[in-house]
């Protein structure tokens, strides 16, 4: 088994725990949540935002942000409704050629210096504009593949749960145990001393956006494959979802300290919260700010729990 | 010839003159029919994202990683409340841009109390806030659309000497953020602080209250805008905000104010705000869409960028 | 023990480096030998630091030849360097602190890779820690941000000392055990012994005098840039070391006034660790000591304590004079005229508007004063040169009504005719009842002080007055001895 030492397991805790706490209470509010087809549908959705958590994770491994998940998402979305279908090559080369846009980003932004958040907020244009233009009307529909992965109904377990079991693996396989997640998070922690061991960092950054862009598309894939069809707009929360993921699965902004787990547990509680609040019959006017509330509270513990994790150090 | 090199070294000459090259471009397809009006049409919506986009151009001088998210949601906020304490009663016209201020007031001072406290960057801190924000407009809007008093619904939607009202009061706030940033000592300040804060707090400047301040202002501009835009579209609507939180942002970069920080622009403010409103018209007189309208605001925002170029190592 | 036959791992002949009007190595010429240790010795900017960056290819001498076993290296670089075998550590982190120890010495080793690298890098990692700290208790899996400081030097050494396809044969250790406590000093000696008996090659920097004499082979002595003696560790005592060190005495520095301040009101006053500080009335009070050893962090601790962050002061307390300009100084957007008159605005506003007029007024007074050369004062402050700005920088502090000035270091890397100018006005300042806490790195600046505080280790070590200052008190109490 893995061995962790002790603060990534107690930064893993506290995402974990949190969920664990949320779905008690859903299924203690909602008893008939507690089977097959219930949980199914309680995670069905975050599935998507699980894939774009994981995205956004690649890039705040670098100290950035991508204010352009959102859009991108949804662009995403629009091209597998009607090129993967209709065109399933030409989609394919799109969708190539988009994960190629998102490394040339990271290659600009390190080059030149750039802020990486005016960057994504102009890409956040470009994508919103290329998705209205694809699909001006919401409208097209899942591939039958894509559709047929999504509901595809396994024995014993939920295709929701499989899912995210394997989104958290796969990632945690890059992000940990491959050298290039070693890297990448290296970039984000202490850059000067990577390059000073003779590593490229423009590479590593080109890497890491690109490997964000490959998930942000199976995030967009995955969307249709749940709604049968998309539109310009369907995705525009993600781009505040994938961050509070990232950050409610114990990752944090600068620093590389990141959690391939952690942010597909996050992904999972965000999608859990709204069901929860709704199932305690608060007013669905309250539900966005529940979540806002939820975000500074986790992020209030963790500042505690820092505290005094500092304070045991303190030596 | 040396005062010609000097005004193109003004970053925001360049919004101007890409407003003016798209509002010529515009009339010369209309045939000059629509001068007035299109102009009109212009000063009007450019007017909003005036006033957030000033506030968040203060916010932005702070320096990198300043941002404030939370814009949409004050907006949209202040516009529902203070319309609803009004009830369309044309003696509660001042008391409601009273509560709009302090709405904006207690916004800007969560967002500050969530970066102070948690120590989390500005960008999550007022998005959280927002997220708050948001949940309170929803819930006091409650689907109902209360009308604004006549009066400030007459004033919004006309124009003294040919002027839109809105235009005027945004060039009042214009000016007054201009005399602020380029007069006052604390205008001085912000733009230390932007360049360097660890030189800025050497220095003897109060850089935790100077940034307070700040995000107060930024929030009190959304509110205000929030306030005016309810009244000019006749009532609050819960998505009201939503074009601009990028607006906002978008106006402040192509008006050439630096993202690195230290370094503001009130006039580019107005040249990218018109700027921005003239090239979906034009599209629409072209008979072009939303789509090509969006390509190209994303691609100028990173020309921009691009050009100006990142002149500090470790800005985001 | 030294086999002169065999050829020099490195060799720097005659390098010359300098930055701006400084020169940073003048000349200096040092060959390492295989199975050796050399100890290297100096005060700040004797050019320790810069002579290590030429061997680790940090850094490429403007004049001077390298050579490596015998053979000129001429493309030589931070990679030339690591494949030959040369490591460094260095006194600030060079680890990722959100890395594990073993995933840090993956990126440290390139040739650690492939299919169960982790295993690998954990042993290669483990191993050296076992030669080199007996009994250290790291495991490879801990993230290196939840170790102690010590833990992390040790971690730091160790793969300095760690061998994974490149062995190591030479290993520069600067400041190896500022954060190792005695036992674990005594270890990592051990193995430079051990390292150096098997045929390897080690530069020990250290301000702990015993830790050179007992470990090292050879002891080269270094002083504004050269090197002033290059002999047998057995020929050298503390003290003969110590005076070694301050041997080329520059007889410029004449004490200005020798006065009596134990009558002035205390102005200033901190306790923290080691003696306590206080600064009177008009009095110029030196911080000293080796770069690095906490006189920084007592000025940020002055100034902070002493201003706010939320509220403007009508009277400051204090004012500051960067030493790192670019970092905490110069407003680099701005003109000159706004970099000098930003900590007075006050003084300068009315109803919290900037009056332009006086500021001029203001400025020009000061231009004239100081002699900013430039010939207008909206001019970018970066069109100046250095000793310029760092002009505008004291024209800024001393422009403030605060009566005691914290000065960082400011004139690092300034040419000597403004050194003179800025000496000067300090001297009529304080006479005029302003008190200066001044941190210097160069001996001469300190010896003007009238009061100085020696810092070792992040606190006050001693304290000297009037004609105590000098610099063998300095030098020796910079430096820990065993006999002390």
């Amino acid at each position: 088994m893995i061995r962790r030492s002790p603060a990534d397991f107690i930064r893993l805790l506290i995402p974990a725990l949190s969920l664990a706490v949320l779905l008690a209470a859903v299924f203690w509010l909602q008893p008939r949540a507690m089977s097959y087809v219930g949980i199914n549908l309680l995670f069905n959705l975050a599935v998507p935002i699980a894939l774009a958590t994981v995205a956004q994770m690649f890039i705040m491994a670098v100290n950035d942000l991508d204010l352009s998940m959102g859009t991108f998402v949804s662009f995403v979305a629009c091209v597998t409704a009607t090129f993967l279908r209709d065109a399933p090559l030409v989609g394919v080369v799109i969708l190539a050629g988009s994960v190629l846009v998102y490394a040339a980003l990271g290659v600009v932004i390190h080059l030149r210096n750039l802020p990486s958040i005016v960057v994504t907020l102009g890409m956040s244009f470009v994508w919103a504009g290329l998705a209205v233009l694809l699909l001006p009307a919401p409208g097209g529909q899942a591939p039958d593949w894509v559709r047929a992965l999504m509901t595809m109904k396994p024995p014993l377990v939920p295709i929701a749960i499989v899912a995210a079991v394997v989104i958290a693996v796969v990632a945690h396989v890059i992000v940990m145990r491959l050298s290039l997640g070693v890297l990448i998070r290296g970039v984000g922690g202490n850059e000067r001393s990577v390059e000073r061991a003779g590593w490229s960092i423009v590479a590593a950054r080109a890497a890491a956006y690109g490997l964000a862009g490959l998930f942000a598309v199976l995030a967009g894939i995955a969307l249709v494959g749940l709604t049968t069809s998309a539109d310009a707009n369907i995705a525009l929360r993600y781009t505040l979802l994938s961050i509070a993921g990232v950050i409610l699965g114990g990752g944090e902004f600068i620093g590389g300290r990141i959690s391939p787990v952690g942010a597909v547990i996050g992904a999972l509680t965000l999608t859990l919260a709204g069901s929860f609040l709704s199932f305690l019959r608060i007013s669905p006017d309250w539900q966005i700010g529940a979540q806002g509330a939820i975000l500074i509270l986790v992020l209030a513990l963790r500042l505690v729990f820092n505290r005094v994790e500092k304070r045991g150090h303190g030596r | 010839m040396n005062a010609l090199v000097r005004l193109f070294s003004r970053p925001w000459i360049w919004s101007w003159g890409a407003a003016f090259v798209i509002w010529f471009a515009t009339i010369m397809v209309t045939g000059g029919a629509s001068t007035l009006g299109l102009t009109q049409a212009a000063l009007t919506f450019a007017a909003f994202s005036i006033i957030v986009g000033l506030g968040q151009m203060f916010v932005i001088t702070l320096g990198p990683g300043n941002i404030d998210l939370s814009v949409p949601a004050t907006m949209t906020l202040a516009g529902t409340v203070a319309l609803k304490f009004m009830n369309v009663e044309n003696g509660m016209i001042l008391p409601g841009l009273a509560v709009a201020v302090l709405i904006g007031v207690a916004v800007g001072i969560g967002n500050y109390a969530l970066i102070k406290a948690l120590r989390i960057p500005p960008i999550i801190a007022t998005l959280s806030m927002s997220f708050i924000v948001q949940s309170a407009a929803i819930w006091t809007n409650r689907g109902l659309r209360i009308k604004p008093p006549s009066f400030l619904a007459d004033f919004t939607t006309s124009a003294t000497l040919g002027v839109p009202n809105l235009a005027l009061v945004a060039l009042a706030l214009s000016l007054l953020s201009w005399l602020v940033l380029e007069k006052t000592v604390y205008g001085r300040w912000i733009s230390a602080i932007g360049q360097s804060m660890p030189a800025a707090r050497m220095a003897g400047i109060p850089v935790d209250g100077v940034r307070f301040i700040t995000y107060v202002f930024c929030a009190v501009l959304a509110a205000l805008a929030g306030y005016l835009l309810a009244c000019f579209s006749g009532g609050a609507a819960l998505n009201m905000g939503s074009e601009y939180l990028l607006m906002s942002i978008a106006v402040v970069v192509i008006g050439g104010t630096a993202v690195a920080g230290g370094d503001s622009n009130v006039p580019g403010i107005w040249g990218a705000s018109l700027f921005m409103f003239l090239v979906v018209s034009m599209l629409n007189t072209y008979g072009l869409g939303a789509g090509i309208r969006l390509i190209m605001t994303g691609l100028i925002i990173i020309s921009v960028i691009l050009l100006a170029g990142g002149r500090k190592p470790g800005a985001r | 023990m030294m086999v002169h036959s065999r050829k020099a791992v490195i060799e720097v002949a005659d390098a010359r480096v300098s930055f701006g009007a400084v020169k940073a190595l003048d000349g200096a010429t040092l060959a390492i030998m295989p199975g050796e240790c050399v100890g290297l010795v100096g005060h700040n900017g004797a050019g320790k630091s810069t002579i290590v960056s030429v061997i680790n290819g940090g850094l490429t001498p403007h004049e001077g030849t390298l050579s490596g076993d015998g053979e000129p290296l001429a493309r030589y670089g931070v990679n030339a360097a690591r494949a030959m075998g040369v490591r460094c550590v260095f006194q600030e982190l060079s680890l990722c602190p959100n890395l594990t120890v073993a995933e840090n010495t993956r990126l440290m080793h390139r040739r650690i890779g492939g299919f169960g690298w982790r295993s690998r890098a954990c042993a290669v990692i483990e191993e050296s820690l076992d030669a080199v700290f007996p009994g250290h208790r790291i495991a490879g899996d801990r993230t290196v941000g939840e170790l102690s400081i010590a833990e992390r030097q040790m971690v730091e050494i160790a793969m300095a000392f760690s061998d994974a396809g490149v062995a190591p044969r030479l290993v520069i250790l600067d400041e190896p055990t500022s954060s190792l406590d005695a036992s674990l000093a005594e270890q990592m000696l051990a193995h430079v012994r051990r390292f150096v008996a098997a045929g390897g090659a080690v530069i020990l920097i250290s301000h702990i005098l015993g830790e050179i004499l007992s470990t090292a082979d050879r002891i080269v002595v270094m002083k504004d840039g050269r090197i002033v003696a290059d002999r047998p560790a057995d020929a050298f005592s503390e003290n003969s070391l110590v005076e070694t060190m301050g041997s080329v005495v520059r007889q410029e520095g004449a004490r200005g006034r020798s006065q009596d301040f134990s009558g002035a009101p205390p102005v200033l006053e901190w306790t923290g660790g080691g003696l306590p500080f206080r600064a009177r009335r008009g009095e110029v009070v030196g911080l000293a000591g080796l770069a690095g050893h906490g006189q920084t962090a007592m000025l940020m601790r002055l100034h902070a304590a002493n201003s706010s962050d939320w509220l403007p002061r009508r009277d400051p307390a204090v004012t500051f004079v960067a030493g790192d300009r670019r970092l905490n100084g110069v407003f680099e957007l701005w003109s000159i005229l706004r970099n000098f008159s930003i900590a007075s605005l006050g003084d300068l506003s009315r109803l919290g508007l900037v009056r332009s007029d006086r500021e001029g007024v203001r400025g020009a007074d000061w231009r004239k004063r100081i002699e900013i050369r430039t010939p207008d004062m909206e001019n970018r402050i970066l069109s100046l040169s250095g000793g310029n700005q760092q002009k505008v920088l004291f024209a800024r502090a001393l422009a403030t009504r605060a009566p005691v000035v914290l000065m960082d270091d400011p004139m690092r890397g300034v040419d000597v005719g403004t050194k003179q100018e800025v000496y000067e006005i300090v001297r009529q300042e304080a006479a005029g009842g302003r008190t200066f806490v001044w941190y210097s790195t160069e001996m001469e600046e300190v010896c003007l002080c009238d009061r100085v505080y020696v810092f070792r280790e992040g606190a006050i070590v001693a304290e000297l007055a009037g004609d105590a200052v000098s610099e063998d008190n300095i030098l020796a109490a910079s430096f820990e001895r065993g006999a002390a």
